[in-house]
């Protein structure tokens, strides 16, 4: 088979793993602020469920993960899940609960003078979290984020084994068909790479917002 | 006349046990310009934190006017403060921190503007008008559109101070306000501070180690010392025949500097 040849199966493979990729990291983002926020939260009952959650997925095998919520989940639950649910939901809650402490510690981060001013003012909690903490603090989150994207995309390789046919599956399937093991593993590393490289660069605009958002560089 | 703000026997511990005010009495009465001065550590800057609700107190009760700030009345007695009473009496005191404690994310009009849009529930057009008068007041118009990174430490004190004055406080509170300046800052800051004095019918509480400025602002200074009041009076009286023997010791070292 030519390198040619390889590419159509492997590039369908390479857009199942971006969508899978971008799927988990919203919904990774959407848990990470949720359950960072949420262990510093004044009702004990958030604080104590954000702190479970983060605890348990940072405590178990994504791999483990993945198999249970695709195989054991539905019996509990007598639904069924396709690949792609359970795909996206075991990455996402895994990469929430990293990105859940480093919403935690960035938010944490920021100076207790800002907390005093803003009582001083009068602002409510919740004023104060998104009107003068927030801006602050995401600017403190984004190389840690930027890592746990990275993360995430070379991680849904292993959704491959939950039947889910991504970059990794597809690759997997035509070296059993071809035995071209080099120049399909070659191709893989490569779009693996190409892809990473653009989540870095999506990060580093991102990063680029909120520095201009803290305040932090300014035009004078 | 009432006091506007009444410390009755207040008691604040720290986790670590280290009783910063006991037994603590203390009046302020409205229109007062009170000077706290002190060695460090004798719990000025606690009186302060605590009329903010930065701190709690541990036994007695603070009054802003007739209602207690820490305490509730229910049922004829009084129980801790809810978070939504505290929300209403902070309403009527303001304060300027050390270290400015501007929002760095926030240009500086958007500084001023924030919390009286937001807290106060004033219009844009209305919050905007207040800062700009106020920005003038403190000399500061040209940099309405600066972010405070952009500042020196002078001007950024200015800013916080039209922040405070924004809120339109009954009582304004200034915690050594000129402590973290260079030296050349000091004054202007002091002069707009004095302005506002005479241009406002104030009530301020101020902890500085500016006697020269003490003595322009102040009706009243009260010398602090381990967590009470050692001697009070007008600044005059206090800075030229002091009759306590610590006050003496601290006024030598506070002019030596």
């Amino acid at each position: 088979m030519q390198w040619i040849d390889l590419l159509p199966p492997l590039l369908r493979g390479a857009e199942v793993t971006a969508w899978i990729t971008i799927a988990s990291t919203i919904g990774g983002a959407i848990l990470s602020f949720a359950a960072g926020i949420g262990s510093g939260a004044r009702f004990a009952g958030w604080r104590w469920l954000a702190r479970t959650y983060v605890q348990v997925f940072r405590g178990t095998s994504l791999l483990v993960q993945l198999f249970w919520i695709y195989f054991a989940l539905p019996v509990l639950l007598g639904i069924s899940l396709s690949p792609t649910v359970a795909g996206v939901l075991g990455l996402s809650l895994n990469i929430g609960a990293y990105g859940a402490e480093v919403v935690r510690g960035s938010l944490a981060s920021v100076e207790s003078g800002q907390l005093e001013a803003a009582t001083a003012l009068n602002f409510k909690p919740v004023q104060t979290l998104w009107r003068v903490v927030m801006p602050q603090a995401l600017v403190e989150m984004m190389p840690p984020f930027g890592n746990l994207v990275i993360q995430n995309l070379k991680d849904s390789a292993l959704v491959s084994l939950i039947s889910l046919s991504d970059l990794a599956f597809q690759a997997d399937t035509l070296r059993n068909q071809t035995l071209d093991t080099v120049p399909i593993l070659t191709l893989t590393l490569l779009m693996y790479f190409a892809m990473a490289l653009v989540l870095m660069l999506v990060m580093r605009a991102i990063e680029r917002y909120t520095v201009r958002l803290s305040g932090r560089e300014v035009s004078r | 006349m009432k006091p506007i703000v009444t410390f009755e026997k207040v008691t604040k511990r720290f986790d670590d046990d280290t009783v910063v005010l006991d037994d603590f009495d203390f009046e302020i009465q409205p229109g007062e310009r009170v000077v706290l001065m002190g060695p460090s550590g004798s719990g000025k800057s606690t009186v302060l934190r605590i009329l903010m609700t930065l701190e709690d107190i541990q036994e007695g009760v603070v009054y802003i006017e007739d209602e207690p700030l820490w305490h509730e009345k229910r049922n004829g007695s009084l129980a801790p403060a809810s978070e939504k009473h505290l929300h209403k009496m902070r309403g009527n005191v303001g304060m300027v921190f050390q270290h400015f404690n501007l929002f760095p994310n926030m240009t500086v009009l958007r500084n001023i503007i924030e919390a009286p849009i937001h807290v106060l529930g004033l219009s844009r057009a209305e919050a905007v008008k207040r800062a700009e008068e106020l920005l003038d007041q403190v000399g500061m118009s040209a940099k309405r559109d600066a972010y405070p990174n952009s500042l020196s430490g002078g001007q950024k004190q200015r800013i916080a101070i039209a922040r405070a004055m924004a809120m339109r406080p009954k009582l304004l509170m200034f915690d050594e306000p000129t402590s973290a300046l260079d030296p050349e800052m000091v004054g202007d800051v002091l002069e707009v501070i004095k302005d506002l004095a005479s241009e406002h019918d104030l009530t301020m509480l101020i902890v500085t180690h500016e006697m020269g400025f003490a003595r322009d602002v102040a009706n009243r200074v009260c010398f602090f010392c381990d967590g009470r009041i050692l001697e009070q009076g007008e600044p005059e009286k206090i800075f030229t025949a002091p009759t306590e023997q610590r006050t003496q010791q601290f006024l030598r070292m506070v002019l030596k500097e």
